[in-house]
C-alpha cells in the first residue's frame, strides 16, 4: 500500500543522496580534466620527447677518415672501397642452408662459420650479420654470380683504410684496425663516434691525430615500432670527412731508404736543416699495415712479434744506441766552446801498446797500430779515440752534457707527438748521483767522450744533432705534419758561443769523408753538387775483452747479437748544406763500411729531388 | 487512485514525444567516434576490429531503440528474473565456462563470447532497485532487509573474483553498494565499513595474488620495472602527454601506431584517442559521457516510480564510474584494473551490457508517468 508521506520521504533521501553523488562526480571529472591537463598541456614537452625517444632511433654510419698525404700530395694512407657480404637472417628462408652455402661460396672457415651462428643467436631478425667486410675481387664476383639463389644475402659497398705504400710508412703512420675496449675508454671522441667495426688509429700519427682524422658520422634517423623494428626512414644528415694531414716525407725518398735497409735492422731519417722538415724516416724491418686493417690473422702476428729484428718497434724515435763516434762532434765542439782546446791541440795516439791508462783502468783506441800526432781535424777525420778520451777528460762530463742537451740529445724530438718517443740519456755527474746513487767516475767521462757507457740516444736526436751543426749552430724544431703550424719561440736562436767552432767542427766533419785516412773516405761524392761530410760511429753493444782484442776478429766472424751497431750522420751538400741525415744499422759491423755506404746513395737522390722540392715550396707560398 | 490515469498505455506519438532523443543522439556519436577510433587501431585499415565493433554497435544500437519502447513495468518486472539468469550464467560459466589468458569468463555462443559478468552490472542495478522499490525507508536499514541485498551483491561478485577478474567484480559491488545508498541506508554504515575496509586492507591485500599485488606496486611506482608491470602505464602516460593540445591528428598516433600500447582496442583506447586528439577531443569526450550521465540522471528525476529513479541514479553512477575509472587507470591515477569503457571498448558483452541499460533507461523515461506498484 503506498503511504504518501513515506513517498515524500523516500525521494527526499534519494534527491539529497543524488546531490551528494552528483557532487562527487563533478569533483572527480574535474579532477580527471587537471589530470589531462598537466599530462597533455603542461607536460606536453617532456611526453613529446619520451615518445620520440620510443620511435626514433638514430643508426650512426661509418665516419670517413682524412687521408695522409706525403709532400707531394700523393695519398700515403687514404680510402678504398670495399665489399661487403650481409645477411638479413628474416629474409633468409631456411638460414643453415644458406650459410652453407655461403661458406662453400667463400671458403670459410669452420670456426667463421661458427661465429655466423653464433651472432645470428644473438640479434634479432631484422638485423644486419656482417659475414665478410672485405670480400675479395675473386670471391665477390663469385657471390654475385650466386645471388639470385641467396636471398637474404646482399653485398655491399663499404670504405676502408688502405696504405698503398704497404710497409713503408708503417712507422711513421702506424696502422689502423677495429677499435677496442681500451680505445673507446681512452678517447672520448672515439666513444662518441662508435659504430661497431669503426677503425681506428693503434699506433703512430694515426693514434696522433685519432681526433681530427675520425670525421664526423652520417646519422641516419629511423622511425621504429615498439619491437625494434625500423618502420621508415625520417632523415639522412650528412656527416663530413676526417681532415686531411700533409706530411713533410717525400715518398721516392722514403721508398729509397726502406730499400737500403732491406734485410737489415736499422733506421734512416733524413731532415731539411733549416725548416725541420722530416725529409725521410724509417725503420727496418717493418710491415705491411694492411694486414691489420680486417684482424691479422694468427700467423702473421707470430710472424711479426717472433721477429728477432722487431719490426714493432720505430727504431728511428723509439730505439736508444750508444752514439759511439758519431758523438764526437759534440763533445770536439763542446772542448772547443768551453775552450778547454784550441784547433792545434794535439794529442799522441801511441796504439794498443801504450794504451791510455787510468787508476788502474785501460782505454784503447780502435786503431792496433796508433794514429800517432793528431790535431782536432785529424782525430775527428781517423775518428782517433785517445784523442777524444784526452779532451773529454779535459772537459769533464758536465761541460760535455750541456753542450749535448742544447743540441738534442737527451729530450724528446717530436715532444708528444709519438707516444713512447724515448728520451734518450745524456748523463751527468748530478744525475749518476740521483739515478744510481753513486759518485762520477773520470773513466766513465773518458767513455761517454768517444759515446760509450751510459749515454744513449735514439737516430731521430743523432739526424737533428747533425741538422744544428750544418745550419751553423742554431736551433730548429723538426716536424712531420705540414698543417702542424705551431710557432716556436727559440727557433733559429743560436746554440754557440763562437760561430767560428761550428765552422771547425764542419770542416773537421768534411774531412773525415772527403780526405784521405777519413774514416768514411770511400763513401765519398767528388762532385761538389752531391758532397757531403759525416761522421762515422760504431757502437760496441759488449764490453771488448782483452780475449777479443787478441783475437780481432771480422764482423762476419763474430755471432749477430754481438757484432757492433753501425752509425753513420752526414750533411751535404758540403757548400751550402740543406740536408742532414742518420744511419743506424743494427749489428752492421762499422759504421765507415756499412753506414756510410748507405749515405752515399741516399745523398744523390735527396739532391737530385731537391729542386722538386724546393718548387712544391714556392707554389705553396704562392698559393697564400 | 488519483495518478490511475497515467497507467493507461501510451499511444506511439506520445512514446516519441517522450522518448529522449539527446541521449539516443549522444550514444549515436558515441558510437561512430568509437568505430573511427577502433579504426585507428587497426592502424588506419578495415580489419578485424573495427569490423567486428561496427557489426556489434549495428546490431545493438537497434536493439536499444526497440527494447526502449518495452514498458518499464515490465523490466520492473522481470527484474529477479533478469538476475537469476544471470546469476545462472556466472555458475555455467564458473563449471563450464571458456578459458582464455588464465581465467574463465566467457560463455561460447558461436557468435559472440558472452561474458555474463558484464550483464550482472545491469542485473544487480536492476535486482536491487526492484528490491528497495517495495521497502520503506523505516524497514530499508532493517537487518533483513541489509542482509539480502548485501547477498544479492556478494553472491555474484564472489563468482566473478573466482574467474579470477577482481576489476569486473568490484565495479558490480560498487554498482550495488550505490543502489543501498540511494535507498537510504543510514550514512554512518558507509562510514563504519568503509573504516573497516582501510583497517583490514593489510589482510586483504595479503590474500591477493601476486600479479594482482604487483599492480598494485606498479601503481605506486611504474618507473620500478619500466619494461616489465609498469610498461603499460608509462607507454599509456607517455601517449597521452605527447598528444598535447589538439593531438597527433588521427591516424597519427605514434605511440599506438607503432604498437607502443598494450591492449590498446580494450581497456586502452582512450589513450590512443588522447594521443590523436590531444586535450581538446579528450575533453570533449568526457564532455559526452557528462552529457550521457546527466540525461540519464534526468530520466531518474522525471520518473514517477522509485524503481526507474533507483535504477537510473544506480546506472548513471555505474557509467560514471565505468567511465572514471577507466580513464584514472590509463592516466595512472589507479592501479590496472580490467575495466572497459562503456561503448567505446572493444568487447560485445560489456557493448552489451550497457546498450541494455540505456535501453531501460530510454524506457523510463517514455514511461516516466508509469506507476509502479
Amino acid at each position: 500500500m503506498f503511504d504518501e508521506s513515506d513517498n515524500v520521504r523516500k525521494i527526499n533521501i534519494i534527491n539529497r543522496r543524488l546531490f551528494i553523488i552528483t557532487a562527487a562526480k563533478i569533483l572527480v571529472f574535474f579532477g580527471l580534466t587537471s589530470r589531462l591537463f598537466s599530462l597533455q598541456v603542461k607536460q606536453n614537452n617532456k611526453y613529446l620527447t619520451l615518445s620520440d625517444k620510443n620511435r626514433i632511433r638514430e643508426s650512426k654510419l661509418h665516419p670517413v677518415r682524412g687521408e695522409f698525404r706525403d709532400y707531394f700530395g700523393n695519398v700515403i694512407a687514404g680510402n678504398n672501397e670495399v665489399y661487403q657480404l650481409h645477411i638479413i637472417p628474416e629474409q633468409v628462408e631456411d638460414f643453415r642452408y644458406i650459410t652453407l652455402r655461403l661458406k662453400n661460396i667463400l671458403n670459410l672457415s669452420e670456426r667463421e662459420f661458427q661465429k655466423i651462428h653464433k651472432k645470428r643467436k644473438k640479434i634479432k631478425g631484422w638485423e644486419t650479420i656482417v659475414v665478410s667486410d672485405n670480400l675479395t675481387w675473386e670471391q665477390f664476383s663469385k657471390v654475385n654470380n650466386y645471388l639470385h639463389e641467396l636471398i637474404g644475402v646482399k653485398t655491399v659497398l663499404s670504405i676502408s683504410r688502405i696504405y698503398p705504400f704497404n710497409e713503408n710508412y708503417t712507422h711513421v703512420l702506424g696502422y689502423v684496425s677495429q677499435a677496442n675496449e681500451r680505445d673507446i675508454i681512452d678517447n672520448e671522441n672515439i666513444k662518441e663516434k662508435f659504430v661497431p667495426g669503426i677503425r681506428v688509429g693503434k699506433t703512430g700519427l694515426e693514434k696522433t691525430f685519432e681526433n681530427v682524422l675520425l670525421g664526423e658520422n652520417d646519422i641516419q634517423r629511423f622511425e621504429v615500432n615498439a619491437y625494434g623494428r625500423k618502420i621508415s626512414q625520417l632523415n639522412y644528415q650528412k656527416g663530413s670527412k676526417g681532415q686531411d694531414l700533409n706530411l713533410t716525407i717525400d715518398t721516392e725518398i722514403q721508398k729509397l731508404c726502406t730499400e737500403l735497409l732491406k734485410d737489415k735492422a736499422g733506421s734512416i731519417c733524413v731532415m731539411d736543416i733549416f725548416s725541420g722538415e722530416i725529409i725521410a724516416m724509417q725503420s727496418s724491418p717493418s710491415f705491411d699495415p694492411n694486414l691489420f686493417l680486417f684482424g691479422i690473422n694468427q700467423d702473421d702476428w707470430q710472424l711479426i712479434r717472433n721477429n728477432p729484428m722487431k719490426p714493432l718497434l720505430n727504431k728511428t724515435i723509439n730505439g736508444r744506441y750508444s752514439p759511439g763516434s758519431t758523438i764526437k762532434p759534440i763533445v770536439a765542439l763542446s772542448a772547443l766552446e768551453n775552450e778547454v782546446i784550441n784547433p792545434e791541440f794535439t794529442v799522441h795516439c801511441k796504439g794498443h801498446k801504450h794504451p791510455l791508462e787510468l787508476y788502474g783502468q785501460t782505454y784503447h783506441c780502435w786503431k792496433k797500430e796508433g794514429h800517432g800526432f793528431v790535431n782536432l781535424r785529424e782525430g775527428m777525420k781517423q775518428s782517433c779515440d785517445t784523442y777524444f778520451y784526452e779532451i773529454s777528460r779535459r772537459l769533464g762530463v758536465d761541460r760535455l752534457s750541456e753542450t749535448a742537451k742544447k743540441f738534442g740529445l737527451g729530450e724528446k724530438v717530436f715532444g708528444e707527438l709519438f707516444e713512447n718517443e724515448k728520451k734518450g740519456l745524456v748523463p751527468n755527474t748530478i744525475w749518476k748521483k740521483n739515478a744510481l746513487g753513486q759518485s762520477w767516475v773520470l773513466g766513465e767521462t773518458i767513455i761517454t767522450g768517444i759515446g760509450q757507457g751510459f749515454i744513449q740516444t735514439t737516430p731521430i736526436q743523432l739526424c737533428l744533432m747533425t741538422a744544428q751543426i750544418a745550419n751553423g749552430g742554431y736551433k730548429i724544431y723538426p716536424k712531420i705534419v705540414l698543417n702542424n703550424d705551431q710557432q716556436y719561440l727559440d727557433k733559429y736562436k743560436p746554440l754557440f758561443k763562437n760561430s767560428k767552432n761550428i765552422k771547425i767542427i764542419q770542416k773537421a766533419m768534411f774531412s773525415s769523408t772527403n780526405e784521405v785516412r777519413g774514416t768514411s773516405y770511400k763513401s765519398r761524392i767528388d762532385d761538389p753538387k752531391y758532397q757531403f761530410a759525416g761522421k762515422t760511429g760504431t757502437a760496441q753493444v759488449k764490453r771488448i775483452t782483452e780475449k777479443d782484442r787478441e783475437l780481432d776478429l771480422k764482423t762476419f766472424e763474430i755471432p749477430y747479437e754481438e757484432r757492433d751497431h753501425a752509425l753513420y750522420v752526414a750533411f751535404g751538400p758540403y757548400k751550402n748544406p740543406r740536408y742532414a741525415t742518420s744511419i743506424i744499422i743494427e749489428h752492421g759491423g762499422s759504421g765507415g763500411t756499412t753506414a756510410a755506404p748507405i749515405a752515399k746513395k741516399l745523398f744523390k737522390l735527396i739532391i737530385d729531388r731537391h729542386k722538386l722540392r724546393q718548387s712544391v715550396k714556392e707554389k705553396k707560398y704562392l698559393d697564400i | 487512485m488519483s495518478l490511475n490515469n497515467f497507467s493507461h498505455e501510451l499511444t506511439l506519438f506520445q512514446k516519441i514525444k517522450n522518448y529522449d532523443f539527446i541521449l539516443l543522439f549522444c550514444i549515436l556519436i558515441l558510437g561512430i567516434t568509437s568505430i573511427f577510433t577502433m579504426y585507428s587501431t587497426d592502424g588506419g585499415e578495415v580489419l578485424f576490429h573495427t569490423k567486428s565493433h561496427f557489426i556489434k554497435f549495428s546490431i545493438f544500437f537497434p536493439m536499444m531503440i526497440v527494447l526502449s519502447f518495452i514498458n518499464i513495468k515490465y523490466w520492473h518486472a522481470g527484474s529477479y528474473l533478469f538476475y537469476v539468469l544471470i546469476l545462472g550464467l556466472l555458475v555455467w560459466v564458473a563449471l563450464y565456462g571458456v578459458t582464455a589468458s588464465g581465467s574463465r569468463r566467457w560463455i561460447n555462443l558461436y557468435f559472440l563470447n558472452l561474458q555474463p559478468s558484464e550483464l550482472m552490472k545491469i542485473a544487480v542495478i536492476l535486482c536491487l532497485a526492484k528490491f528497495f522499490h517495495r521497502i520503506r525507508t523505516t524497514s530499508a536499514n532493517s537487518f533483513t532487509s541489509i542482509l539480502v541485498s548485501l547477498t544479492i551483491i556478494i553472491i555474484p561478485s564472489i563468482l566473478v573474483i573466482t574467474q579470477p577478474d577482481l576489476g569486473t567484480a568490484i565495479l558490480i559491488s560498487f554498482s550495488g553498494l550505490i543502489i543501498l545508498w540511494f535507498s537510504g541506508l543510514r550514512i554512518k554504515y558507509f562510514i563504519y565499513s568503509f573504516l573497516i575496509f582501510i583497517t583490514s586492507l593489510p589482510f586483504i591485500i595479503s590474500f591477493l595474488k601476486p600479479y594482482q599485488k604487483l599492480r598494485i606496486l606498479t601503481f605506486i611506482n611504474p618507473e620500478r620495472d619500466p619494461l616489465g608491470s609498469g610498461y603499460q602505464i608509462i607507454q599509456s602516460k607517455i601517449a597521452v602527454g605527447s598528444g598535447g593540445i589538439t593531438g597527433k591528428g588521427f591516424l597519427k598516433g605514434t605511440q599506438s601506431y607503432l604498437d607502443f600500447l598494450p591492449e590498446k582496442h580494450t581497456d586502452f583506447i582512450f589513450t590512443l584517442f588522447s594521443e590523436e586528439f590531444g586535450f581538446v577531443g579528450s575533453i570533449l569526450l568526457l564532455l559526452l559521457y557528462s552529457i550521457i550521465i546527466y540525461r540519464i540522471i534526468r530520466a531518474g528525476l522525471i520518473s514517477r516510480s522509485f524503481f526507474s529513479r533507483l535504477f537510473c541514479f544506480g546506472f548513471s553512477f555505474a557509467i560514471f564510474l565505468y567511465v572514471a575509472t577507466n580513464i584514472s587507470m590509463v592516466l595512472g591515477l589507479l592501479p590496472t584494473v580490467g575495466s572497459p569503457l562503456p561503448i567505446m571498448s572493444y568487447g560485445g558483452s560489456s557493448l552489451l551490457a550497457t546498450m541494455i541499460g540505456f535501453s531501460i533507461v530510454l524506457s523510463a523515461s517514455i514511461n516516466h508517468r508509469q506507476n509502479i506498484s
